[in-house]
C-alpha cells in the first residue's frame, strides 16, 4: 500500500510542478529522465506486487478448499510411514470353487493329443480351493520396475508364476522384460486366472500350451508411433514350458514372435487382432499312455514344435462406458506342427522312430454384460487332432492301438457362464459345460460355482 | 523382407524425429483436461482426449487406440487421485513411452495441484470405492481450474521451451477471462446458496462446495455401490422429512434411480454436464459452468 501511495503522491506532485518548470528546458529534460526512471522503477515494483497478490490468491483458494476438510481431519504423516513408504504395491487374490462332474475327473483327457502336463482339466469334485495369487510390484529406480506374481497352491506349495523386471526408459517405443513371464503370444496367454471370463481356459490353450505358456527369458516389444495400434514383440528363453522342454544346452530354445494391431470403430467399438509364432524344442517330452496289451507305458517325443496363432477381440460398449452394458467377442485359432522322434515305452521296449503331426484348434466366445454387475457368456471349443505319422506304426513295428492317446479325434465343448460382480474386487460365477474332450460317447456334464476376491492394491487389467 | 526392414527403420526414424518439429502431442484422460490443454496450448498443441463425458472414467478399457496415443504423447494430463487407476497404469506401462512415466516432465496430474476434499481418515473397501488421496472430481470447482491452469501453463512452457512465451501469454489471457467468468458465475449463483440437494455419486462434491449447495443425501449408498430397493425406500422416507430442492444427475449416470426418486419426493432431476461435452451447451470449460449454472437456476424458478 505504501508503495502505491508513494506512486500516487509522486504523480500528484509531478502534475503540480510540471507547469512551473515548463520554462526551464534543462530542468524539464532532467525531470523527465527522473520521472521515467521512477516510472520504470514503480512499474517493476507494481509487477512484483501483482505477482505476489496472485500468489497469495491462489494460496487462499487452495486453503479455502482444504479448509472445508475440517470436519474430517487428515492424519499427520508419521515417521513410521516414511520407512514403509517405498513398500511395493501388494495385492492378493483368493479363489475357490464347487465342482460337480458327471464323469470321473481321473479319466479326463483330450483325445488325440499328447497330454500337455499342465494343470488342465475340470479339476476335482466338490469344494476346492484354487490358487491364491500374490502380486508384488514397484518401480526399482527410474529405469526399471519389478513384479512378482506367486501362486500358493491348494497343495501347500508356492509357485512363481511370473517374476520379471521391465524397462521404463528405453527410447523409440521399446520395452524390454526379463525373468519369468507369461508369453505375449495369442490373446489369453498373458491373462491371469482371476481375470478369465470362464472358470477354465479354452481346450486349445489346455492342450497346446498346457494352460499358459511361460518361460524364463527376455522379451522385447516395440510399439509403432502411429495412431493405429501396432505392436511387435519377440521373446527368447529357455523354452522349458510345454510344448518345449528344458534342454541341457547353452543355446536359445524357446523363440516366439508376435504382432498385434488394434484400433477403434467409432466411440463404442474397439478391436485388436494378432498373429503369433512359437518355435520350441522338446527333448524326451514324456507322457503316459496304455498300449494295445493294456500295459501302462511312458512314451517320449523329441523334436521341433512350431505353433502359429491368430487371435481377434472386439468390444462394444455404448460410448465406451462399460459400467452398464458391454459385449465382448473373442476367438483364437492355433495350428501346430511337430516333427522328430517318438520313443515307445522308454522304460521297457525303448523303440524309437520318426514322428510328425499337424494339429489345430480354436474357440469362439462372447461375453455380454446385460446390466450393471451381471454378465453372461457362451464359449465353443473345437480341436482337430489330425492323424499323426508314427514311424513305428507306418513300418508295422507296432499297431496303431499301441498309441491310443494319438488316435485321431475331434474333441469339442460348449460352456455357458453367468457371473455377478458386486464391485471390481469381487466376483461370483456359475458355469455349465458339455465337455466332449474324451473319446466319443463320454460326455462330461460339468457344473461349477466359483468365487474370486481381490484385496490390496487396485489392479489394472490389459485390454 | 528388405522392404519390411526399410519400413520398420523409416518408422523408427520418424518416431524419434517427429517430436522435434511437430506440435506438442497431449493425451488428456478426461474431456475437461483436454479442453484446458486446448485453451492454454492453442495451435501449438495437438490434444487427444481418452474419454468422453458419457463415460464413467473409473471404468474404462485400456484399449489399443489409447495405448497408441500414449506411445506418441509428449504430455499426459491425467486427473489423478486414483480416478483412472483401473486403466491408466496399463496405458503408461504398455506405451513404451519414457516421457510420460509418472514423475517425469511429460506426466501432469491435475489433482496434485489442488487441495482435495473428503480425504478419508480410514481406508477400508467396505466403505465403497473410496480414494486414499481424497475425492478426485476436482474439475467442478472453477477455482480449481484456475490453479490447475497456472500449473499446466508452467508445464507446457517447460516441455516446449521454444514456445514458452506463447504459453505464458495464453495462460495470462485464459486467467483473465476465467477471473471475469468466475465473478459472473459467483453473482449468478447467489440464489443457489444453501439449497438442499440430492447427488448421485460423490462426484458433485466440488460443485456443491463451490456453490454452497447443501448435500442432504446421495443416491449411491457408498461410492461405486448402486442403490438397493431398500436403500431407496429409506431415502424416500428421509426426504419426506427434509425436502430436497433438486436431484443432481450427471450426463454419464444411469437416469433410472434419479427419476424413480424424483417421482416420489417431488424434487426435479437436474441433468448436469459434469464434463465438457456432457451436454450440447457444454462445448468448452466456460460452457461447462455456464450450462451447469443455467440448468441449476432453471430448476429453482
Amino acid at each position: 500500500m505504501t508503495i502505491l501511495k508513494q506512486v500516487a503522491a509522486s504523480m500528484a506532485l509531478a502534475s503540480v510542478l510540471l507547469p512551473a518548470i515548463s520554462q526551464a528546458d534543462d530542468d524539464v529534460a532532467a525531470l523527465r529522465a527522473e520521472l521515467d526512471a521512477l516510472k520504470t522503477d514503480y512499474a517493476a515494483r507494481l509487477g512484483a506486487l501483482e505477482a505476489r497478490i496472485a500468489e497469495l490468491d491462489s494460496a487462499v483458494s487452495t486453503s479455502g478448499a482444504a479448509l472445508t476438510d475440517a470436519g474430517q481431519p487428515s492424519p499427520a504423516a508419521s515417521s513410521a510411514q516414511a520407512a514403509s513408504a517405498f513398500n511395493p504395491a501388494i495385492s492378493l487374490i483368493l479363489a475357490g470353487n464347487y465342482t460337480n462332474l458327471s464323469q470321473d475327473p481321473e479319466s479326463w483327457r483330450i483325445a488325440g493329443f499328447m497330454p500337455s502336463g499342465g494343470e488342465v482339466g475340470p479339476g476335482e469334485r466338490s469344494f476346492n480351493l484354487a490358487e491364491s495369487e500374490l502380486v508384488l510390484t514397484a518401480n526399482v529406480d527410474p529405469y526399471f520396475s519389478a513384479t512378482l506374481i506367486a501362486a500358493i497352491t491348494p497343495e501347500d506349495e508356492i509357485g512363481v508364476e511370473e517374476a520379471f523386471f521391465r524397462t521404463l526408459s528405453l527410447p523409440a517405443g521399446l520395452t524390454a522384460k526379463g525373468g519369468r513371464f507369461f508369453s505375449g503370444v495369442g490373446y489369453l496367454n498373458e491373462v491371469h486366472a482371476h481375470a478369465w471370463d470362464f472358470i477354465d481356459q479354452p481346450l486349445v490353450y489346455q492342450t497346446m500350451l498346457g494352460n499358459q505358456m511361460g518361460q524364463d527369458g527376455v522379451q522385447v516389444k516395440w510399439l509403432a508411433p502411429t495412431d493405429l495400434f501396432v505392436e511387435l514383440g519377440a521373446e527368447f528363453g529357455n523354452g522349458e514350458a510345454f510344448p518345449g522342454t528344458r534342454r541341457n544346452r547353452n543355446s536359445l530354445n524357446g523363440t516366439t514372435l508376435f504382432a498385434h494391431v488394434g484400433g477403434d470403430l467409432g466411440a463404442s467399438t474397439s478391436w485388436r487382432v494378432g498373429a503369433s509364432w512359437m518355435d520350441l524344442r522338446a527333448e524326451d517330452r514324456s507322457y503316459e499312455d496304455v498300449d494295445d496289451l493294456d500295459q501302462a507305458v511312458v512314451n517320449a517325443f523329441t523334436g521341433d514344435s512350431r505353433t502359429w496363432v491368430a487371435d481377434a477381440v472386439l468390444k462394444w460398449a455404448p460410448y465406451g462406458s462399460v459400467t452398464r452394458q458391454q459385449l465382448k467377442l473373442q476367438g483364437e485359432y492355433f495350428h501346430r506342427k511337430e516333427s522328430g522322434q517318438l520313443a515307445f515305452d522308454v522304460a521297457g521296449a525303448g523303440l524309437s522312430d520318426t514322428f510328425s503331426s499337424e494339429q489345430s484348434g480354436w474357440y469362439l466366445q462372447s461375453i455380454y454384460q446385460f446390466r450393471q454387475r451381471w454378465r453372461a457368456g457362451l464359449r465353443y471349443d473345437s480341436l482337430d487332432s489330425g492323424s499323426p505319422s508314427i514311424g513305428l506304426v507306418d513300418s508295422n513295428v507296432l499297431p496303431p492301438e499301441s498309441f491310443p492317446a494319438l488316435l485321431a479325434a475331434s474333441p469339442d465343448r460348449i460352456s455357458l457362464m453367468l457371473d455377478w460382480s458386486p464391485t471390481e474386487f469381487s466376483r461370483l460365477r456359475a458355469q455349465y459345460s458339455w465337455d466332449d474332450a474324451r473319446d466319443e460317447g463320454q460326455r462330461d456334464r460339468q457344473f461349477r460355482l466359483q468365487y474370486i476376491y481381490g484385496i490390496g492394491a487396485h489392479s489394472a487389467h490389459k485390454y | 523382407m528388405k522392404q519390411l526392414i526399410c519400413g520398420v527403420i523409416t518408422l523408427l526414424i520418424l518416431g524419434v524425429a517427429a517430436p522435434a518439429h511437430a506440435v506438442i502431442k497431449v493425451l488428456a484422460t478426461t474431456a475437461d483436461w483436454g479442453a484446458l490443454a486446448t485453451e492454454l496450448g492453442g495451435d501449438r498443441v495437438n490434444v487427444y482426449t481418452a474419454t468422453g463425458a458419457l463415460q464413467d472414467v473409473h471404468r474404462v478399457d485400456a484399449k489399443p487406440s489409447l495405448v497408441a496415443r500414449a506411445r506418441t504423447a509428449d504430455l499426459l494430463i491425467s486427473n489423478g487421485g486414483d480416478l483412472e487407476i483401473g486403466w491408466l497404469p496399463v496405458l503408461v506401462r504398455e506405451s513404451g513411452n519414457y516421457r510420460i512415466q509418472p514423475g517425469g516432465p511429460g506426466y501432469f496430474e491435475a489433482t496434485a495441484q489442488v487441495g482435495l476434499l473428503e480425504k478419508p481418515s480410514q481406508l477400508d473397501r467396505s466403505m465403497g470405492d473410496i480414494h486414499p488421496q481424497g475425492n478426485p472430481h476436482v474439475q467442478l470447482d472453477p477455482r480449481n481450474i484456475a490453479i490447475i491452469a497456472k500449473a499446466l501453463t508452467a508445464r507446457l512452457a517447460a516441455i516446449d521451451a521454444a514456445n514458452a512465451a506463447y504459453y505464458q501469454q495464453r495462460g495470462a489471457d485464459f486467467n483473465a477471462r476465467w477471473a471475469q467468468a468466475l465473478a459472473r458465475w459467483d453473482s449468478m449463483a447467489a440464489p443457489l446458496k444453501g439449497l438442499p440437494v440430492v447427488v448421485m455419486h460423490r462426484d458433485q462434491v466440488y460443485l456443491c462446495h463451490w456453490l454452497r449447495l447443501r448435500e442432504i443425501a446421495s443416491i449411491e449408498p457408498k461410492p461405486g455401490v448402486p442403490p438397493s430397493a431398500g436403500y431407496l425406500s429409506q431415502l424416500v422416507t428421509k426426504l419426506s422429512e427434509s425436502r430436497a430442492r433438486m436431484i443432481l444427475r450427471n450426463a454419464y449416470n444411469d437416469p433410472k434411480a434419479a427419476n424413480w426418486l424424483s417421482e416420489r419426493v417431488a424434487a426435479p432431476v437436474v441433468l448436469l454436464p459434469f464434463s465438457v461435452g456432457g451436454t450440447p451447451e457444454a462445448k468448452d470449460l466456460f460452457g461447462l459452468f455456464d450450462d451447469t449454472l443455467n440448468r441449476l437456476l432453471a430448476a429453482i424458478q
